[in-house]
């Protein structure tokens, strides 16, 4: 309860602080009376059509696109090398901040970046580069490929953690022995059995692609932008009355969300009732090869465009000379890393400390959570994870505005306290999505046995319970620090400028700093969380060798 | 892999008089250089049970999964197998009329009973009321018509088993493989559940192979009874 509490508020607190500007109330306004102003200010506010389309477009296209490889690609290549490929791959690539992945997206894909180095001129014949946006178009289809690469791995993730807790192997045996094509029958039988346990996931990517503002910012278009980056540019202009004009345009998104929520619902049910008439009829194969190769190809090709987008940062903060259209730096240097060093030592030790500070936090909350969960004999609810994944279903522009004007009021913003709740917000969702499975799977004759040798409860979990789940604590661990490091608009708003992270200083350097300071921003903000997940990975190895 | 389903049943029918019933020659199983089992031959003939009977890890499952198709990747196997004359040990689970049943009924959760049964009826029977009749009646001759819009977890343990069964004998299978389908129930569900499963296997006419660690089960089946160690 004392959980729900501490995370609704905020949200709550926030959706308000949001709305009352929404309707002209701004804190200190003396004259206090509610108009729609700021809404007709943003009817007018040209451009906003083409933000909506491109927020719609690159976040809904986003989230079929990666739902549909993620599905295909496990239907048609489990047991395969390819999959044990792309299941290693899963950990490291989904700690990769979402800025660093945008900036090495970005290098690879602008006109002059690495992709079209690579090719010219012996393939392209260019001799400039070639004049057409490949990102940074203007529908945004740069930023939905970019979405995809992101949360194609986090899908693929979620899926084999529900894949674990149902026998789908016996199940695609007897399938198929029924007559059904490999595919076919994973469609028929396995999708339907874990699509219950995706769903809440599966929405909070959709929400999360409607509404990002990072990668929106290095890959998505500039003008205008999506409606998500031109509201949190409204909300940091000087003139209160573009404020309110961008509290409005949050609003507005938090409306887009929620329908495209609930019309993703409702498509779930026609979905559903048309698949149990296709499934009556009987049917043997689902376009097997087909989905086999396009999903196959689809999958790999994201692997090899993530693995390049990373070299590119290693390439450009490394690179001395690297002239157009050569396809390596022809002279390699260490003065972009001493350059920056001052500013990358601050601003690391400042993303380092939130980030061990949340992680740790979330684990025990986790922890906490459970164990009571655990005494209370208590069966994990809908509800309850409802509550959880609420957060991340809640485009973070609507609601951390106005936990903004709230921290305002509690005289806490701008510290350190205000950011790492903010963060702890949604580092907790992912720490527990990892933690709680294995949490609730623990043998409770373990535990039995513990108590009937005399040991109090808060003994048995020291001494038994934590010792036997030290593998998944430390990744859960990992999952959560490699979140706080990738938060920006977390930070921005209740930092108000004055606790500054790599991710925040990467995000600004995006636009329009130099590649190789750029290079070296995105490179650190995504080695600390590499070395934490190799850490916890190792600990995690060493503790499964031992048992 | 070709995929073309029709290109493959094509001949099927032409090789079905030659040989009825399934045959098992020479088959071992190996896990990591290990011999699991083996060699083994064996024939059954249509209508009848053959019982394999042995201590749990004797790899008894892994056989049945071999003659299904369904074996994991690190068991090597070798031998062949046949089925009505025709040779099925190179084809895809889906392609070689092999029913199997296990100790878990494995109904489908998210699908009623009658889309159950119907589940597995060839596409030759076309149209939804066509293939719901089949169905109905197959559930009527076990009298369970009643739970035909009912989800399978509302079932009992012994009505899901006999669904499972029905499921399994509505896809036309040419061989039956049970993996200690009676293991779940007590002395007098197993005996209801003994004269259901052999009635059907004897009705329609299936090579039938068992697997069991229980005497009773193989007496029930009154075949064959091959002790592996």
């Amino acid at each position: 309860m004392a959980i729900v509490v501490l995370f609704m508020v905020p949200i709550l607190a926030g959706l308000l602080g949001t709305a009352l500007p929404s309707f002209g109330y701004w804190p200190g306004d003396s004259t206090r009376a509610l108009h729609v102003q700021p809404w007709r200010d943003l009817a007018d506010a040209p451009g906003l059509g083409q933000a909506i389309f491109t927020s719609v477009f690159s976040g809904v296209g986003a989230t079929v696109l990666s739902l549909v490889i993620a599905v295909s690609f496990t239907a048609s290549w489990s047991n395969s090398k390819i999959s044990l490929l792309v299941s290693r791959s899963t950990a490291p690539l989904l700690a990769v901040p979402h800025a660093a992945f945008a900036i090495g997206f970005a290098f690879l894909f602008i006109p002059s970046g690495w992709l079209i180095r690579i090719i010219t001129p012996w393939l392209s014949g260019w001799s400039a580069p070639p004049d057409y946006l490949f990102i940074q178009d203007l529908h945004g289809v740069g930023l939905m490929v970019a979405l995809v690469c992101k949360e194609l791995f986090f899908l693929l993730l979620v899926m084999q953690a529900a894949l674990s807790q149902i026998d789908a192997q016996k199940y695609l045996s007897v399938t198929r022995t029924l007559g059904s094509w490999p595919v076919c029958a994973w469609l028929k039988v396995i999708f339907p059995m874990i699509y219950p346990q995706i769903r809440l996931p599966l929405y909070a990517v959709l929400a999360y692609s409607l509404s990002v503002v990072d990668m929106s910012m290095i890959v998505g278009p500039a003008t205008p932008p999506s409606l998500s980056v031109l509201a949190v540019n409204w909300m940091q202009d000087p003139d209160i009355g573009t404020r309110l004009q961008g509290a409005a345009a949050a609003l507005l998104l938090f409306g887009i969300v929620v329908i495209a929520v609930l019309g993703w619902r409702g498509l779930e049910k026609i979905v559903i009732a048309c698949g149990r008439a296709w499934i009556f009829n009987g049917p043997r194969t689902f376009a097997e090869k087909f989905t086999h190769w396009i999903s196959g190809i689809a999958t790999s090709l994201i692997l090899v465009v993530s693995g390049f987008a990373l070299i590119s940062l290693v390439l450009w903060s490394f690179a001395d000379v690297w002239r157009f259209p050569a396809a390596l730096p022809s002279e390699f240097t260490l003065r972009t890393w001493i350059g920056a060093w001052d500013g990358l030592k601050v601003h690391s030790i400042s993303t380092f400390i939130l980030a061990i500070v949340s992680g740790a936090v979330a684990l025990l909350l986790g922890l906490g959570i459970l164990e009571n969960e655990y005494w209370k004999g208590a069966r994990p609810k809908v509800a309850g994870q409802f509550f959880l994944y609420m957060p991340l279903m809640i485009p973070q522009v609507s609601f951390l505005f106005g936990l903004q004007v709230a921290l305002v009021y509690l005289n806490i913003d701008g510290s350190w306290l205000a950011v790492v709740w903010s963060h702890l917000v949604f580092v907790v969702p992912y720490v527990f999505l990892i933690f709680a499975d294995p949490f609730r799977n623990l043998d409770p004759r373990f535990t039995k046995t513990a108590l009937s040798l005399g040991k109090p409860p808060f003994t048995v979990l020291r001494t038994v319970k934590i010792p036997l789940l030290k593998a998944p604590m430390a990744i859960a661990f990992a999952v959560g620090f490699s979140v706080s490091v990738s938060q920006y608009l977390a930070t921005l708003f209740p930092g108000v400028g004055k606790i500054q992270t790599l991710t925040t200083e990467a995000v600004t350097l995006a636009a329009g700093g130099d590649r190789r300071d750029l290079g070296a921003y995105g490179l650190a903000q995504f080695m600390l969380p590499l070395i934490v997940f190799s850490i916890a990975a190792a600990v995690a190895a060493r503790h499964t060798r031992t048992l | 892999m070709p995929l073309d389903i029709r290109e493959r049943y094509k001949d099927w029918k032409m090789n079905t008089e030659d040989m009825p019933g399934l045959t098992l020659k020479d088959v071992s199983l190996h896990v990591k250089g290990h011999k699991l089992l083996g060699p083994l031959s064996l024939s059954v003939e249509e209508g009848h049970v053959a019982t394999l009977m042995g201590p749990s890890g004797a790899g008894k499952s892994s056989l049945l999964a071999f003659v299904s198709g369904t074996l994991s990747p690190d068991i090597i196997a070798s031998g062949s197998v046949h089925l009505d004359g025709r040779r099925i040990d190179g084809l895809n689970p889906e392609e070689r009329r092999v029913g199997l049943l296990f100790q878990d009924d494995l109904l489908f959760p998210h699908l009623s009973i009658l889309e159950n049964v119907a589940f597995g009826i060839p596409r030759t029977v076309r149209g939804r009321r066509a293939r719901a009749e089949l169905a109905l009646s197959a559930l009527g001759e076990a009298g369970l018509e009643g739970f035909r819009d009912k989800m399978p977890m509302t079932l009992s343990g012994g009505q899901r088993a006999r669904i499972s069964l029905l499921r399994v004998l509505l896809s036309e299978p040419r061989a039956l493989l049970l993996d200690e389908p009676f293991s779940a129930f007590d002395t007098t569900l197993r005996h209801q559940m003994h004269e259901f499963v052999f009635a059907h296997v004897k009705a329609s006419r299936l090579p039938t192979l068992l697997v069991t660690h229980d005497k009773s089960d193989a007496d029930a089946a009154g075949g064959p009874v091959i002790e592996i160690s």
